[in-house]
C-alpha cells in the first residue's frame, strides 16, 4: 500500500485495522466484480447489505442507532479503500452515511432517528439526498420545490435531479421550501403518492452506481416526516461538508489504485529492450504521481484531526476535496498514458476511474465552486454572483 | 466450551524475504505481519463453534509486543480475550511449552491452531502440545463438529480422507475448507479494545536448538527453450544438467 510518508505512523491501532479490514473487503468484494457491473452500467445491490454487515454505512454514528462510533479518520479510510474499488461503491456508502444518516441524527426527532436509523445502518434501507434541481445546481439557494401546510400533512412539489441512490432508494431527504420560504428538510418515503425516481440512463461515469431524478408531484407527507432542526441552507451545506470530507479521502483511494497499477505496469512493459519504468519520462510521471499522492494523504489526514476536534471549516474541507480529487484525475490520466492502449480497456481500473472521476470533481461542489469558497475565505469578498 | 486459540505472528504472504547480521535474523524492515493463515482457520472455526455452543475463544500467541495488532484483530473477529506471552519464539519445542504452560492453567476443551505457521512451517507444535499436556492430537484437520463431550473431524490423508471421532480435550492443527476466513466488522474492531489482553512472562524452557544462520534459495535461472522435435536433447540434459532424472 502506497504509504511514501508513513502516515500509518499517525494512525490509532483501530484505524489501522479498519483500513486493514476494509481494503481486504475491497479486493475480495468489490475488485473482483465491479468491472463487470461497470459495463453493463449496473449497479451491485448487493453490496449495501455487506456494507451494513462490516459497520461501513454508520461509521461514525452512534452505537444505540445500529452505528459504528468510529473517529472520522476511520470514515476517511473507510472512503479511501472502498473507492480503491470504485468510485461509484464510495459515493454509494458516503451518500447513505454524510447525507441521509447524518441529516436525520441532527435535524431529526428522536422518533425519526429511532424509526430510519438503524435500518440505514445494517442497509436494510437505502437512502438518497435531494438538493440539486434542474435549474439550480451550484445555486442551491435558487431552489424552487417547496411545501404547504394542509391540515395533518404537508404536500410536496417539485423535482430533483442527479440523485445517486435515487432509483432503488427506500427513502429521500428532501430539501425544499417551506410555507414561509425557508430551506428545510423533509423525509420522503418510497410508495408515497406522488413521487416518482426515474434513472438518469447512458452515463459514461459511475456506471456502477444508480443515478436518477426525484419528482414530487402533490405528494403527501406526513407531519412527523419534517426535520425540525436545521432551517436554512446552513443545514444541507453542513450535510456536504460531511459528504466532501469523505470524497477528499476516497480520491486517494482511486489515485492509489491508478499509481500502483502503472508501477507494475511499467515494471513489467518491455520497450526498446528494457521496462518502460526505467525512461525518464516514466519515472518523471510515476515521481509526481507519488509527490501528489503524498501530499493529498497528509491533507487528508490533517483534516480528519480537525474532523475529530469538530474544528473543520467549510473552507477548509473545499481545499481538501478540489486538491484531492483533481490530484486523482490527474494521476489516472497520467497512469493511463503509462499503460498506453491497455489503459482504455476493462483489463485495467484506470479508465473506470478516470471516468468516475469526472462525476467525483463535479459533484458536491464543483472544482470551480470549492475554488470560489476559498477566495471568500482568502477576500472576504464573495465571487459567485 | 472453553477453546483456546494460538496464533503466529507471521509475515504477509508476499512480503520480500531478507537478512541481516551474516544471515542470522530476519529483517523486518518494511514487512507486513499477519496471523498466519491456516491459525486464521482455526480462529474463525472456533468464532463458529462459540457461536454454535455457546462459551468461550481464548486467543494465545508467543511473541513480542509487535503480535498485539494481530491479537487485536482476532478480538475483533470474535475472539473473547487474548494472552500473549512475552518472549520472542525460538523454536517449536519452546512454543509448545509455552502454549502447554497456559493451556495446563486453565481447563480448555479444545486447543486450535493452524496446521503450521507459514514463517518456519515446522507443522509439529499441535503434537508437541497434546504431548505435553497428555491429551490427543490431530492434523491436518479439515472438518470439525462438536456433539456434547465428542468432536467428529476428518483429516486429510494421501489421497483422501479420514473421518475420525474422538472425546474432548483435543488438540488440533488446522486447515482450510474447516471454515472460512472471517473479516472482522467496524464493530468488532471497535470493541476489541475493551477485551481484555494479558501479557504473562514466558515460563523457563532449556534451548533444544541453536540458530545458526539462514539462506535463501538460489535464484531461479533462466528458461531454455528445447523444440518438441529434440526430445531426445531434453532428455539428456534433464539427466546431465538439471540432473533429476
Amino acid at each position: 500500500m502506497t504509504d511514501f510518508y508513513s502516515i500509518d505512523d499517525l494512525l490509532s491501532e483501530e484505524n489501522r485495522l479498519i483500513r486493514q479490514t476494509v481494503a481486504e473487503f475491497t479486493a475480495k468484494e468489490i475488485k473482483p466484480i465491479i468491472e463487470s457491473f461497470a459495463q453493463k452500467a449496473e449497479f451491485p445491490q448487493h453490496l449495501i447489505r455487506r456494507f451494513g454487515d462490516l459497520g461501513l454505512l454508520g461509521i461514525t454514528m452512534p452505537v444505540e442507532y445500529g452505528g459504528t462510533q468510529a473517529d472520522y479518520i476511520s470514515y476517511g479510510l473507510v472512503c479511501q479503500e472502498i473507492e480503491r474499488g470504485d468510485s461509484g461503491m464510495r459515493s454509494t456508502l458516503s451518500v447513505q452515511h454524510s447525507l441521509v444518516m447524518w441529516p436525520i441524527l441532527h435535524f431529526g426527532t428522536s422518533e425519526q432517528k429511532n424509526k430510519f436509523l438503524p435500518g440505514l445502518a445494517s442497509g436494510d434501507l437505502l437512502g438518497c439526498f435531494g438538493l440539486t434541481e434542474p435549474d439550480h445546481g451550484s445555486n442551491p439557494a435558487g431552489m424552487t420545490t417547496h411545501f404547504i401546510e394542509k391540515e395533518d400533512y404537508y404536500v410536496l412539489n417539485g423535482a430533483k435531479t442527479w440523485i445517486s441512490n435515487a432509483p432503488l432508494a427506500d427513502l429521500a431527504v428532501v430539501w425544499a421550501r417551506n410555507p414561509n420560504g425557508r430551506i428545510q428538510g423533509l423525509i420522503v418515503e418510497r410508495g408515497m403518492e406522488g413521487f416518482t425516481t426515474p434513472e438518469i440512463k447512458g452515463k459514461w461515469s459511475l456506471r456502477a452506481s444508480a443515478t436518477g431524478e426525484l419528482i414530487f408531484a402533490d405528494v403527501r407527507i406526513p407531519k412527523e416526516n419534517l426535520l425540525p432542526e436545521g432551517l436554512g441552507l446552513s443545514a444541507p451545506l453542513k450535510c456536504l461538508d460531511q459528504a466532501r470530507y469523505g470524497i477528499a479521502w476516497g480520491a486517494i483511494g482511486a489515485a492509489i489504485d491508478c499509481y500502483e497499477t502503472a508501477v507494475q505496469y511499467a515494471s513489467e512493459r518491455i520497450q526498446f529492450g528494457k521496462p518502460i519504468a526505467g525512461f525518464q519520462l516514466t519515472q518523471k510521471k510515476l515521481a509526481e504521481m507519488l509527490t501528489e499522492i503524498t501530499k493529498a494523504q497528509l491533507v487528508a489526514w490533517r483534516l480528519g484531526v480537525l474532523m475529530n476536534e469538530k474544528r473543520a471549516t467549510t473552507a477548509q474541507i473545499s481545499l481538501a476535496k478540489r486538491n484531492n480529487v483533481a490530484m486523482a484525475l490527474q494521476v489516472a490520466r497520467e497512469s493511463r498514458q503509462i499503460l498506453g492502449g491497455m489503459g482504455i480497456t476493462g483489463e485495467f481500473p484506470i479508465m473506470r476511474h478516470l471516468m468516475n472521476l469526472e462525476s467525483v470533481v463535479t459533484y458536491e461542489g464543483t472544482h470551480d465552486i470549492h475554488l470560489l469558497i476559498l477566495g471568500a475565505e482568502i477576500t472576504g469578498i464573495q465571487a459567485f454572483k | 466450551m472453553k477453546i483456546l486459540v494460538c496464533i503466529s505472528n507471521v509475515p504477509d504472504t508476499t512480503a520480500k524475504i531478507s537478512f541481516t547480521d551474516n544471515d542470522t535474523k530476519f529483517n523486518k524492515t518494511g514487512v507486513q505481519f499477519i496471523i498466519g493463515p491456516y491459525d486464521d482457520y482455526a480462529l474463525a472455526r472456533a468464532v463458529e463453534l462459540k457461536e454454535q455452543h455457546g462459551g468461550t475463544v481464548t486467543v494465545l500467541n508467543v511473541g513480542e509486543s509487535e503480535s498485539d495488532p494481530q491479537l487485536r484483530k482476532a478480538l475483533a473477529i470474535g475472539a473473547d480475550d487474548a494472552i500473549r506471552v512475552n518472549t520472542e519464539p525460538t523454536d517449536s519445542y519452546f512454543v509448545a511449552a509455552q502454549i502447554a504452560h497456559i493451556a495446563s492453567q486453565n481447563s480448555y476443551d479444545l486447543i486450535l491452531m493452524g496446521r503450521e505457521s507459514i514463517d518456519f512451517n515446522s507443522g509439529v507444535v499441535h503434537g508437541l502440545v497434546g504431548e505435553m499436556l497428555g491429551i490427543a492430537s490431530y492434523s491436518p484437520v479439515m472438518k470439525l463438529d462438536i456433539t456434547g463431550n465428542e468432536a467428529k473431524f476428518a483429516r486429510e490423508i494421501d489421497g483422501g480422507k479420514e473421518h475420525l471421532s474422538a472425546a474432548l480435550p483435543l488438540v488440533l492443527g488446522c486447515q482450510e475448507p474447516i471454515a472460512e476466513w472471517k473479516i472482522p466488522n467496524m464493530r468488532g474492531i471497535m470493541t476489541a479494545r475493551t477485551k481484555s489482553l494479558a501479557v504473562v512472562e514466558p515460563v523457563s524452557v532449556d534451548d533444544s536448538t541453536v540458530l545458526e544462520k539462514y539462506a535463501l534459495p538460489a535464484p531461479k535461472g533462466s528458461c531454455r527453450m528445447i523444440p518438441a522435435e529434440e526430445a531426445e536433447q531434453l532428455i539428456a540434459l534433464l539427466k546431465t544438467e538439471a540432473k533429476v532424472l
